[in-house]
């Protein structure tokens, strides 16, 4: 079953590159791939017992076993609604791409393979077969964004590439130290036996692994990357960007640095809260500083990931469970907000926000979708994001009150930019050379309603997603208390 | 009365809103049946609010006790939500309920042929269902929530006219209403704080259990002291209390019902609502009690001093509505809860209809500047006669509603000598009373009094600069009975409200019901503090006769003479300037935007170029990559693993 969801979007892409006769089908069947693993993730997502512990829908082999090397799948509370994002945020990144005109069969191709990667990371439950995911992902974003992208986007493919190989590189020495160690890349065996680290100390390999997925939330100061390659790639590539790959990230946090290290995780928590406060606060002032749409968005992700990274650091159930739900909350808002920016660009051919300004009576529906999209990333209550950062300070204040209450102050600032940029993009009077423009078609609109959707009823009824990360976390909350604290 | 019941005194306005948002696809922008389901769903929820207070009043603990609902079980964590229906509830959601009803009904006539009708009753009924909820909510988060959902209805309606062609007649509608949300959200974050600190401490988020742990003093000190101010920030950012009042004189910018229904009658009150049903935790710390009271009494004469010469009706109106809002907390502060919700109620009647009436007014001067008025008496008796009664019972004139509810605030300032400077208090509190009475009545005069001085046509002219010739003659008149009903509906209240809080019985009225309803125990009365207040307010009705009418002292000339002060106060003690000019625009957006900047170009790109090129001196790695071939580069790292791994297993 796993299998299938990871690779059927990568063998889908295959044989339609393959087959499919015209641009025309090469979307269709994009879109049907896309949902069929959209249904395949909920099925897996649904059927989750939340009292067992253990990974569920486990498919194990020996793969290379000169070396141990296993193909390990699993998914848990943590992961299962991940992967159920993932599904989502494909689908999505298919019907926003539907208006690609340059090399559409490629375009689609590199985007079914990348969600294939994303995917992949997500329910890998070998180090290596992780490590392999984690690198897949790169090509098609790097392709995505230097092909299909805008502005310098050569050089922020590069840049993106290089700060990820690099940082690659760290994580895999770190896994290499660990498999020198103990022997094996199991993940569960390695969390239940942890072994003696050899070569460098435990910290050490904490830190090597650590930068890699450092990069990719990103904290402070590892962010550079960002801004440029999510205003330079294609609203697809924005989407899968900013809606789940930056969460591998924090779930390679969760699932490894904080799993297999969680004296570690303890010891250094106090460096962990300093750089989260700083993303929140630093990001949130750098939005002030921006003109384009995009890169607005971009630097207020920054921002966001900073409330997840807090989440993790207090180490404890409430505020763990936030920062996983930041992560999903994220994943569906700031993609949405991808997506509005994207449309707004194709429609009135600007990003540029001082030439923006009175679209609200041009285009009701798109102004509403950012609206609901910026009221969820501001925290608004009765949406996702509320509930993800209460639950975050909820847990965070008891070990952190300083820093919390620091980092509550993102909060002001994330109402400032927000309205600042729906003030000066929507309202205000209407400018004549927006007069001819229209508003979203219903191909553009399906995916916009799909997300309300997930920002309204997690918003409204959050247990439906707050439960599994709860039981998911549960385990590694456990090994904390184990690890004396 | 079933908890259901209670549940849909919230979800009839709820329902309207997704209703009307639902029907919006497939009517007019301007289709008037969002009024009617609008109107008849706060019917509805307004006569469950009146079952309900009956049914509170009979219940012998004045609460119907409702059990809450698990919403979110996180570990050791539960959210829950749930009603609470006590005297606190049940006379705050008929207030909210029988006011907004009455600002509905107004608005089908004002706001008729306006582009945005549907979308207007939509966001009504948003705010409406928001604030019953905040009024009825049980737990601190779930307060939140509807906390943050009236800030978000009143962002939208204050801006209402900020988008497409309505934007070019109000161009600062946009700013006006990200102003409302940020400012009060800066004390929201004080608010968030709070809660989450109750919870740290007493490990629950219910209002009831949080009290009684606070009663049984196993939370107490200086955490109880904070979680107090924390509480209190939130207040002070909704209740436009200095020195977040900022936001407020400038929502006016909204459509006029919105004005009367959120920012005088109902939001605008929540702070004090807030700290009334938190009241044990203020109780218990006398530092939280004192800073509630002396912020209270302070904002009761700085903006009332600011209310002295603004030309603008509404403004005159927002900065009365801060002013008493400062009232509340004041009595609050000492302690006295009851008057302070008396007169949060009676408040909000007279204060609903004085911004009506000034809708009205402004339906046929066409502007809300009164210098550009004067001489509306004759054209709209029942405008001037209905604002006239709420402007005096403002004043606290006796018998009026606001003479019982003011002269309550001013005993408990009088008697209590709880907190430091209580006697410096009410002094503050009896000299802002007499500032009311010359505000008041300046407006009145202002704007009834005297010859018609040509409403928008002059305004337009004076604008222009072009020499002011005869305004031009248009026929002066009363609004529609629709507009003019709601007014007397409310005079009602108005005139007679102070009969449920007499000092003595009277026709089965009286003896301090509504007090005692409110906090169990009766209050006194005393002739004194009610004769000095009346002075003070007598005396500022006289010097805007002599001002106004009589013309003994000309209001420019004493401009002159006080032109320091007068430029002062036009300028609004200049918190506008230092909070938008200097805070946010140079600390802000230039000094620290400025360093993030130079520390993302100067240290962070430069070090990561820098390590870049280390990479490519030392592996030309990137020669590869530049010709494109990065498949080629994913399978050397490949080739690198597996080499890595065979020296391992050959030498590991």
């Amino acid at each position: 079953m796993l299998t299938a969801i990871v690779f059927l979007p990568a063998v889908g892409a295959i044989l339609m590159a393959l087959l499919a006769r015209s641009d025309r089908q090469v979307r269709f069947l994009s879109l049907l791939i896309t949902l069929s693993v959209l249904v395949l993730a909920l099925v897996v997502w649904a059927t989750i017992d939340l009292d067992d512990p253990n990974p569920q829908w486990v498919q194990r082999y020996q793969w290379i076993s000169a070396f141990d090397v296993q193909y390990f799948l699993g998914v848990d509370g943590l992961s299962a609604p991940l992967l159920g994002l993932t599904g989502l945020l494909g689908v999505a990144a298919v019907l926003i791409s539907w208006g690609i005109k340059h090399r559409t069969r490629e375009f689609f191709f590199w985007l079914l393979i990348l969600q294939t990667g994303i995917t992949g990371v997500f329910v890998s439950l070998d180090l290596l077969l992780f490590f392999m995911f984690w690198e897949v992902e790169l090509i098609p974003m790097f392709l995505l964004i230097s092909i299909w992208g805008s502005g310098r986007r050569e050089y922020s493919a590069m840049k993106f590439l290089l700060y990820t190989m690099l940082s690659s590189a760290l994580m895999l020495a770190g896994m290499l130290v660990l498999y020198f160690s103990a022997g094996t890349f199991d993940m569960i065996a390695l969390r239940d036996a942890p072994p003696s680290i050899a070569l460098i100390t435990a910290p050490g390999v904490f830190f090597l692994l650590l930068a890699a997925f450092a990069v990719k939330l990103p904290v402070w100061p590892f962010h550079t990357w960002l801004p440029d390659a999510h205003t330079d790639a294609p609203t697809a590539a924005s989407v899968m960007l900013a809606g789940v790959m930056l969460k591998m990230g924090a779930y390679g946090i969760f699932r490894i640095c904080i799993s297999l290290f969680p004296e570690v995780a303890r010891d250094y928590s106090d460096l962990l809260v300093t750089l989260a406060v700083v993303s929140v606060l630093y990001g949130a002032v750098m939005v002030f500083r921006q003109h384009d749409l995009k890169r607005l968005i971009a630097y207020s992700s920054i921002s966001h990931m900073g409330f997840v990274l807090l989440g993790i650091a207090s180490l404890g159930q409430v505020g763990m469970t936030g920062a996983a739900m930041q992560m999903f909350a994220h994943g569906t808002i700031t993609a949405m907000l991808f997506m509005v920016a994207g449309l707004v660009y194709e429609k009135a051919h600007t990003r540029h926000i001082p030439d923006l300004g009175g679209l609200a009576s041009r285009m009701p529906l798109l102004t509403i979708a950012f609206m609901i999209a910026g009221l969820a990333a501001l925290g608004l209550p009765s949406m996702s994001g509320f509930v993800a950062e209460i639950l975050i300070f909820l847990g965070s204040f008891g070990v952190y009150r300083e820093a919390t209450i620091l980092a509550m102050f993102g909060l002001v600032l994330s109402a400032g930019y927000i309205l600042w940029t729906a003030q000066r993009v929507f309202f205000g009077p209407e400018k004549p050379r927006f007069a001819a423009i229209g508003d979203v078609t219903l191909v553009e609109a399906a995916p916009l309603a799909g997300m309300i959707a997930a920002i309204m009823v997690v918003g409204i009824y959050p247990s439906f997603v707050t439960d599994f990360f709860d039981a998911g976390l549960a385990p590694i909350v456990d090994l904390l208390g184990a690890a004396g604290g | 009365m079933p908890e259901f019941a209670s549940w849909l005194i919230f979800l009839l306005p709820l329902l309207s809103f997704v209703l009307i948002v639902g029907l919006r696809p497939f009517v007019g922008a301007e289709w008037r049946g969002a009024g009617v389901i609008t109107i008849v769903s706060i019917l509805a929820a307004f006569a469950l609010a009146l079952t309900a207070l009956a049914a509170t009043i009979g219940n012998d603990a004045h609460d119907l006790g409702y059990r809450p609902h698990d919403w979110l079980t996180i570990g050791p964590l539960v959210i829950r939500v749930g009603l609470v229906m006590d005297s606190l509830t049940a006379v705050m959601v008929v207030v909210v309920t029988g006011v907004s009803l009455l600002v509905q009904i107004y608005s089908t006539e004002y706001m008729r042929g306006d582009k945005g009708y549907v979308r207007y009753f939509a966001y009504m009924s948003l705010f409406t269902a928001s604030m019953l909820g905040l009024v009825m909510a049980s737990n601190l988060v779930f307060l939140y929530m509807f906390w943050e959902l009236v800030g978000l209805s009143s962002y939208l309606l204050i801006g209402f006219w900020g988008q497409g062609k309505a934007a070019e007649e109000h161009p600062r509608a946009g700013d006006a209403a990200k102003k409302a949300f940020i400012v009060t959200r800066l004390g929201d974050v004080g608010f968030l704080a709070a809660i989450v600190w109750a919870y740290v401490a007493t490990g629950t988020l219910e209002i009831a259990e949080i009290h009684a742990m606070v009663a049984a003093g196993a939370f107490a000190g200086v955490g109880v002291t904070w979680l107090a101010l924390g509480i209190f920030a939130g207040a002070v950012g909704k209740s436009g209390q200095f020195p977040l009042h900022v936001w407020l004189p400038d929502a006016m910018e909204g459509p006029t019902p919105v004005s009367a229904l959120i920012h005088a009658a109902t939001m605008v009150a929540a702070g004090v609502f807030l700290v009334a049903r938190l009241f044990p935790i203020f109780e218990a710390s006398e530092g939280a009690m004192t800073t509630v009271a002396w912020i209270g009494g302070g904002t009761a004469i700085f903006a009332a001093s600011m209310a002295l010469v603004s030309n603008d009706i509404k403004r005159v109106l927002a900065y009365s509505t801060i002013s008493q809002l400062g009232y509340m907390m004041l009595a609050l502060g000492m302690g006295a809860v009851g008057p302070a919700i008396f007169h949060l109620v009676v408040h909000a009647f007279f204060k609903a209809l004085l911004f009506m009436g000034a809708g009205s007014v402004h339906h046929t001067a066409h502007t809300y500047d009164m210098r550009f008025m004067g001489g509306l008496r004759r054209p709209m008796p029942w405008t001037f006669a209905t604002m006239l009664v709420a402007g005096v019972a403002l004043i606290g004139v006796f018998p009026l509603s606001g003479f019982w509810s003011k002269d309550s605030v001013l005993h408990a300032a009088s008697i209590n000598g709880l907190i430091g400077g209580a006697e410096a208090l009410y002094w503050i509190a009896v000299l802002a009373a007499g500032l009311t009475g010359f505000y008041v009545f300046r407006m009145l005069f202002m704007t009834f009094a005297g010859e018609y001085r040509g409403g928008a046509e002059a305004e337009a002219t004076a604008e222009s600069g072009a020499a002011a010739g005869p305004p031009p003659r248009r026929r002066l008149h009363e609004s529609p009975w629709i507009m003019v009903a709601p007014l007397a509906v409310l005079a009602v209240p108005v005139l007679f409200a102070g009969l449920a809080d007499l000092p003595w019985d009277l026709f089965g009225f009286g003896a301090f019901a509504m007090t005692g309803f409110l906090t169990g125990h009766v209050e006194t009365f005393s002739t004194s503090v009610a004769a000095v207040s009346s002075a003070a307010g007598a005396l500022g009705i006289v010097v805007a006769y002599s001002m106004y009418v009589q013309g003994l002292l000309s209001p420019s000339v004493l401009g002159q003479r006080l032109r320091p002060l007068h430029t002062l106060l036009v300028n609004r003690y200049y918190l506008d300037h230092l909070y938008e000019g200097v805070v946010v625009r140079h600390v802000l957006i230039r000094v620290l935007g400025l360093t993030a900047e130079v520390i993302e170009g100067q240290f962070i790109e430069r070090a990561v170029n820098g390590v870049a090129l280390i990479g490519r001196n030392v592996g030309r790695i990137p020669v590869a990559m530049q010709n494109g071939q990065v498949q080629a580069y994913g399978a050397m790292i490949s080739i690198g693993i597996v080499l890595i791994l065979a020296g391992f297993w050959i030498w590991g």
